[in-house]
């Protein structure tokens, strides 16, 4: 073994760690942007209108905050778990500088229209083969470092993320086949219904591996590590794995109730999404109950606060979205702003926040200093945080009902008793109230910012942090 | 309905969500038979990165009931509706047949009031105060997208709120056109040369008594009648219903009435379509509309 073998790779987490802060700046700034333009139509600016700016908001809050805070972590939990510095710095550099190429080629061509015109996969042909030659790579190093690991057992985090990067490069690959006719254009290998059906599978898991298994793995390291009590059930954490990431790839018709789609096909979606209600809460409930025991941390550790949060917003998110796609329930909410408040409940309470704690752990670490520059900062990113999603999902949940039942609303004769735009005219309030909410969020993410570089001013980049000999195994 | 281009995929399809489904709760059975050293002191013995461990508590029992439950529910539902493959499901639902439920149910329970509107000659359906409540409503519903909200049109959609009748404001005329649509055709003249051209559309502006340049009124108003205008639109230029030919001399514009937008017109055509709304709507719908459409003209009639 040479001697770079003795210190964990933290020059690519450091790098990551710090794009995460400013991608989720970047992304929710598009998001406020766009949520203004919806109250006031005015700011819709030649092409930077909402038709253009909103794939750049899911995509830069998805892939660009989303996926650095992933990288991030999972470069860290798997050096440290696996206790072993990471299989190649070559390729992990790769990684972080072809993702990073990624996020700005996106911002350069959705903004001017060139789209796959598939949610969250609008990404044209070139750049989605950059992400799959970047994705292979980030399989290669981190199962490279699995496979070099010092220790017999893999720890739970690093199955999720396992499971995340596999799922994520299959997905990918399988919806993004095209046939391209220039540089900037392409059309789907698939036609019609079938080509809708691929899209929500790979959707719906985008959601389920890329912004919950991914996630889940985050939260099986720096939840027990905060709170310095050991995972609550080994046990539980194998059945939920198992059963999460079985069920998840079953759900995806569900986008497409009421569709072309036959009715088989919508049935096999929505009764595979009712079971997936208790593989998702077996990681909130291994994540709260971690914690069991040691409930006054909660007081006065405002990470702690973060990541506790994060799991009640999970559990609440994972609840309504099974629900949501019952058909029944989809048909008074499919289209209206109740998928959107849905959507961000999970977005921002549980991606969001679980990712910010993890930051806020991760930072000092990764800067040698012994904390973040300002601990009551956190509380204060903490509750605006908080209240800005709380806000964000009541109004959407109220403008998203109100809508779908102004659309089904029907006078004695049978004819609609509201137009459309009547319902759009209806929901402003509500939409000035989302715009309000967000602003909040994005309030913390700036108080984030200033935090991490007053942490960052004075430190050092710890780029010799010792590989821990693995603790004497007595199983 | 089955979808199924033979009957292996539809088995495949079967069992393989069959065996799915039941095999959730099977894993869980099975991982919760034997017995964990329960209680926070024990744990798994491995520990990662110094201070990480895991207990081995059991799996909550409300957890696992939750789980067991939603299992029951799916395989009930597979039996109730269309959820293995091409098998139907004991309730006989399907999407279809829901639909055309609600369609049946509405349309039973307005047929009366719909009857009686349909009972009612137009112009009195015209000027009774509810019918034309009830054909405002399918108006916004159905035809606001092209004529507008306050049905005054646009470019290339009639204005529905004055009293000028492209293909005729008689009841029948007006039924006709909603119920079958229409197909609205100006031929392209550039064969003409850019000068007639010229010429026509300045004569045809003076017929609505717009300004336009009186030597080439005078050489429009003679290729008019030379060119084949007149064969169509009248030799006084005030169109024909019969071929929905319009009227050139009320200065109402489809496509515009500026130099340009009438030389546009006359060297390239124009084509227009009406959709028919008959086989949609039914008689009595189409009925009802026809009579809104009449009292927005009526109203301009009156001013």
């Amino acid at each position: 073994m040479s001697e770079t073998q003795s210190t964990y790779n933290y020059k690519v987490v450091r790098q990551f760690a710090v794009m995460t802060v400013i991608w989720g700046i970047v992304g929710m700034l598009v998001g406020v942007i766009i949520a203004a333009q919806l109250v006031w139509p005015d700011l819709n600016l030649g092409f930077l209108h909402f038709g253009r700016l909103r794939p750049l908001h899911t995509n830069a809050v998805i892939f660009a905050f989303g996926g650095s805070a992933l990288f991030a972590t999972s470069y860290y939990v798997v050096q440290r778990t696996c206790h072993t510095r990471i299989f190649s710095d070559g390729l992990a550099a790769f990684t972080f500088w072809g993702w990073q190429a990624v996020i700005v080629l996106a911002a350069i061509t959705l903004p001017l229209g060139m789209t796959q015109g598939k949610e969250y996969a609008e990404l044209e042909w070139p750049i989605d083969i950059l992400i799959a030659v970047v994705w292979v790579s980030y399989a290669v190093v981190f199962f490279g470092t699995i496979a070099k690991r010092k220790v017999t057992h893999i720890y739970v985090a690093n199955w999720f993320y396992g499971g995340f990067i596999l799922a994520v490069a299959l997905l990918h690959i399988v919806n993004s086949a095209a046939i391209p006719v220039s540089l900037t254009k392409s059309y789907s290998a698939y036609a019609g219904v079938q080509d809708a059906m691929v899209q929500w599978w790979y959707g719906h898991n985008a959601v389920g591996f890329f912004l919950t298994a991914g996630f889940l793995g985050m939260m099986y390291y720096f939840v027990p590590k905060q709170a310095g009590r050991p995972v609550y059930s080994y046990r539980l954490s194998v059945v939920h794995f198992w059963a999460l990431i079985f069920t998840y790839m079953w759900a995806g018709p569900h986008h497409l109730h009421y569709t072309a789609l036959p009715d088989w096909t919508q049935s096999v979606g929505m009764v595979f999404s009712l079971i997936l209600l208790a593989p998702s809460w077996g990681g909130m409930i291994n994540g709260v109950m971690t914690l069991s025991g040691a409930w006054h941390k909660l007081r006065d550790d405002p990470i702690l606060k973060f990541l506790i949060t994060s799991l009640s917003f999970y559990g609440m998110s994972t609840f309504e979205g099974p629900m949501m796609a019952i058909k029944t329930v989809n048909a008074l909410s499919h289209y209206t702003d109740w998928t959107v408040g849905h959507v961000h409940s999970g977005a921002l309470g549980w991606v969001a926040m679980i990712s910010i704690g993890s930051m806020y752990y991760l930072l000092p670490r990764l800067y040698g200093k012994p904390e973040m520059f300002s601990v009551k900062l956190i509380t204060v990113h903490f509750w605006v945080a908080t209240i800005g999603v709380v806000l964000y999902i009541a109004s959407m949940w109220i403008a998203g009902v109100m809508q779908g039942l102004m659309w089904r609303a029907v006078n004695a004769d049978g004819t609609l008793t509201y137009s459309f735009v009547e319902s759009v005219k209806a929901s402003y309030p509500f939409w000035a109230i989302r715009f309000v909410g967000g602003v909040l969020f994005l309030s913390g993410m700036l108080i984030m910012a200033y935090n991490m570089v007053k942490t960052m001013a004075g430190g050092r980049t710890v780029d010799d942090a010792l590989v821990l000999q693995p603790a004497a195994q007595h199983a | 309905m089955n979808d199924f281009v033979n009957q292996f995929w539809n088995w495949y399809v079967i069992l393989l969500t069959a065996i799915s489904i039941i095999a959730c709760s099977v894993v869980l059975w099975s991982q919760n038979i034997t017995p964990v050293n329960s209680g926070n002191a024990a744990t798994t013995g491995h520990v990662w990165d110094e201070t990480l461990e895991e207990y081995n508590n059991p799996l909550p029992k409300w957890w696992m009931w939750l789980f067991h439950i939603t299992v029951v529910f799916s395989l009930v539902y597979c039996v109730l509706y269309p959820t293995l493959g091409g098998l139907q499901g004991v309730l006989g639902w399907s999407s279809d047949g829901q639909y055309a439920k609600e369609v049946a149910k509405v349309d039973a329970e307005t047929k009366p009031l719909y009857d009686k509107y349909l009972a009612m000659d137009l112009p009195a359906l015209a000027a009774d105060k509810e019918g034309v409540e009830t054909g405002k409503r399918l108006y916004l519903t159905y035809c606001m997208q092209c004529h507008g909200a306050d049905a005054r049109g646009g470019k290339g959609f009639p204005n529905l709120a004055d009293n000028d009748w492209q293909w005729g404001g008689e009841p029948a005329q007006i039924v006709e056109t909603i119920a079958n649509g229409r197909m609205g055709v100006m031929p392209a003249h550039a064969h003409l040369g850019a000068e007639t051209i010229k010429d026509l559309a300045n004569y045809v502006r003076s017929l609505s008594g717009l300004p336009a340049d009186s030597l080439r009124i005078a050489k429009g108003q003679e290729a008019f009648n030379s060119v084949g205008c007149s064969g169509c639109h009248g030799s006084d230029a005030k169109g024909m219903h019969a071929l929905g030919a319009p009227n050139l001399t009320d200065a109402i514009w489809l496509y515009g009435g500026s130099e340009g937008a009438i030389m546009e017109t006359l060297t390239k055509g124009r084509n227009n379509q009406m959709p028919a709304w008959q086989e949609f709507l039914g008689d009595a719908k189409v009925h009802v509309l026809s009579a809104y459409v009449m009292s927005l003209g009526k109203g301009a009639e009156s001013k």
